[in-house]
């Protein structure tokens, strides 16, 4: 009988093109390499300076996301610098026989939901990208983690990459989830619990019955988070609902290749009786409708909660953290979070920028006016997402409701194109990182669920979603 | 990739946890399509005010921390994105190494590809360090060969991965070692399960 193995360990088992024997690293496959246009220029520049070629532009994919514009694209890219930074992308895939989905392509959006959308990410894969949220293909049962601009030369050249083994921990999440608690809220709970480091070193393996009732849409925005709690990846086995997901999408198999996909996707499940290196258990009941206070995605209390006081935290760096995330957002200690009034709403990025997402922020919105103090903004995932919303008509509550309905890309996630906060403004944001300056200089941001955000455009305040209707 | 052996600089003290790296290199910057040039950027906003103006507490703008080569700080250095543009930065602003307890993963990773030397010490270690930094008269040295860390009335020693420290002591390009393997490359590729996507 063979030992038990987790499906990292039968997926990476499975890439291992060079066994390091413990000195070195394995030396990995990778089966989908996906680039966009900041952390690539000077891959590609240094691959022509050492006269090397891309090995596999077949397994290349290529998008432009970070620094495009979301409005006004019609009159080109104003930013010369977004604009030399993505023209470089595209010469670098012409030159090398890369498909990209260039500005005026309708497949064009964030990189992480582009992947899934076509199909061509799949269970059992490994995937990488230089962007930390990768982790997001793990919701497919892929090995999937984020590289930086050295390892993307790397794999450009070789379609490898060296990895030493990290170690494994299942997230067992169980339970149904309570009314007006969502996947974001699943995640932000969880890096609440194991903290921003707390997956340093790990691959997260997240599991259990409210995992498997998730949609994929859900099971994507959980795996994207992975980074925020230290993880390089998260994933979740691929069932019914992940085959569903795929059948019938641009790259999936067809026919026969079908059936033996299927095949091999359910044998990389993890075994029966395999053993984690690290288990955690979460109640689904106990979580709620999450925002962070502070300047890390643990800093979270739910909606319900209060803003904490710096001085009950035991360690000092943490003290210290905490009480600098609160001058920098403005907020004093036992301030209830349903008194903290915003400014701007953001709905959108690789977190939350999916069709389901937009459906469930429409469904709040439906016939109601947002705040007047409020500029909000909806940012499709996708310009196959956006298409989508506009069959179902979800852009016309949105901006009947007074939101803006923009193109797709990164946005206000980061800002790195014109879509930033004004210093001292306050958002409520379905992305990813509440980082000092991430979405705008001095600009403060509260991560939320797409239902809560839209909730707080409404109110112009956080509101619990629960009470809401 | 230069080799490292033994690292003797000034050290930049900066305790805070989780320094992450739209801190270290705000988006602004990252749209430079060159590898160098990132170093007036490190650390912009807590460097510069809104104005542009110079803020003169900041520790690497003060006149005394010039010259620092090693920066001292908090755990879990580099958390965020995988931007490698944020240890380009450190780099070209003249650091050769980051001393703290624990590292974001792929921060950590970006050092070593890069050759900025990324040394891990304990809670302790690093406070007494930092402690040490803040007179910017005291020295550090650090000896890769060794694992260690030596300053005024200090000595340390950390653990890094044997291949890594391989590659850093010899400067390897890690493409060139990869590329060693080309045929077990090739001979992975005819086994690859057929149904995989393809694109174009
Ligand atoms: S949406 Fe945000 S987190 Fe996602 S890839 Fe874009 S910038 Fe990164």
């Amino acid at each position: 009988m063979t030992t038990p193995k987790t499906m990292y360990e039968k997926i990476w088992a499975d890439h291992v093109v060079r066994d390091g024997g413990g000195n070195e690293p394995d030396l990995l496959y990778i089966d989908l390499h996906l680039v966009h246009e900041v952390t690539s220029p000077q891959a590609f520049e240094s691959l022509d300076l050492t006269n090397r070629t891309v090995r596999r532009p077949d397994l290349t994919l290529a998008t432009i996301d970070h620094g495009v514009p979301t409005e006004g694209r019609e009159f080109g890219i104003k930013d010369p610098l977004s604009k030399k930074q993505i023209d470089t992308l595209v010469a670098n895939c012409a030159k090398h026989g890369i498909e990209l989905y260039d500005i005026s392509d309708i497949r064009q959006g964030i990189v992480h939901v582009i992947g899934p959308e076509q199909g061509v990410t799949q269970p059992g894969m490994t995937i990488v990208c230089g962007d930390s949220h990768t982790s997001t293909h793990g919701a497919f049962g892929a090995l999937a983690f984020g590289i930086g601009t050295s390892e993307v030369e790397h794999v450009l050249a070789t379609q490898t990459l060296p990895q030493t083994r990290p170690r494994s921990m299942a997230v067992n999440v169980n339970g149904e989830l309570p009314r007006g608690v969502t996947a974001k809220d699943v995640i932000l709970g969880i890096i609440s619990r194991i903290g921003v480091a707390g997956g340093t070193g790990y691959v997260i393996e997240y599991r259990g019955s409210t995992i498997e009732a998730l949609s994929m849409a859900g099971r994507m925005t959980i795996c994207n988070m992975s980074i925020e709690g230290g993880a390089r990846a998260g994933m979740i086995a691929p069932d019914e609902t992940t085959f569903e997901y795929l059948r019938g999408r641009n790259y999936a198999p067809r026919g026969d290749d079908w059936d033996a996909a299927v095949t091999y996707w359910k044998s990389i499940r993890t075994d029966a009786g395999a053993v984690f290196d690290v288990e955690v258990d979460i109640d689904a009941t106990d979580l709620a409708p999450y925002v962070s206070w502070g300047t890390n995605p643990a800093q979270t209390v739910p909606v319900t909660g209060v803003v904490p006081d710096p001085a009950t935290f035991a360690d000092p760096l943490e003290r210290d953290a905490a009480q600098r995330a609160l001058t920098y957002m403005d907020l004093e200690p036992g301030t209830p979070m349903t008194d903290v009034e915003i400014d701007r709403v953001f709905l959108g990025s690789c977190t939350n920028g999916r069709i389901e997402d937009l459906r469930a922020a429409a469904a709040v919105l439906e016939g109601k006016k947002i705040n007047s103090e409020v500029h909000a903004m909806v940012v499709p995932g996708s310009g196959l997402v956006k298409l989508q919303a506009e069959e179902e008509g979800l852009d016309l509550i949105f901006k009947n409701a007074g939101l803006e309905w923009r193109d797709a890309g990164c946005s206000m996630c980061l800002g790195m194109n014109p879509d930033i906060l004004m210093p001292g403004e306050r958002a409520a944001s379905t992305s990813n990182r509440n980082f000092e300056g991430r979405q705008g200089r001095n600009g403060r941001t509260h991560l939320v669920s797409p239902e809560m955000a839209a909730a707080a455009a409404v109110a112009g305040r956080f509101v619990d979603v629960r009470e809401w209707s | 990739m230069e080799p490292i052996s033994v690292i003797t600089g000034q050290m930049a003290p900066l305790p805070r946890a989780n320094v992450d790296t739209d801190a270290i290199i705000p988006k602004q910057f990252l749209k430079r399509v060159e590898r160098s040039g990132f170093g007036p950027y490190l650390f912009y906003e807590w460097a510069y005010d809104e104005e542009g103006e110079i803020i003169e507490d900041f520790i690497l703008n003060q006149p005394d921390y010039a010259a620092a080569e090693v920066l001292v700080s908090g755990p879990n250095f580099g958390s965020g994105s995988s931007r490698e543009h944020a240890p380009w930065s450190i780099e070209d602003r003249g650091f050769k190494a980051i001393v703290a307890p624990s590292f974001a993963d792929i921060f950590y990773n970006n050092c070593i590809n890069i050759g900025l030397l990324p040394v891990v010490l304990s809670n302790e270690e690093v406070a007494k360090l930092t402690e040490i930094a803040n007179d910017p008269e005291n020295f550090v040295t650090i000896d890769l060969e060794a694992q260690t860390v030596t300053a005024i009335g200090f000595e340390a020693h950390f653990d890094i991965d044997p291949f890594a420290k391989h590659r850093l002591v010899n400067g390897f390009d890690n493409i060139a070692l990869t590329l060693e393997h080309a045929e077990a490359i090739d001979f992975y590729e005819e086994s690859r399960l057929g149904f995989k996507p393809a694109l174009g």
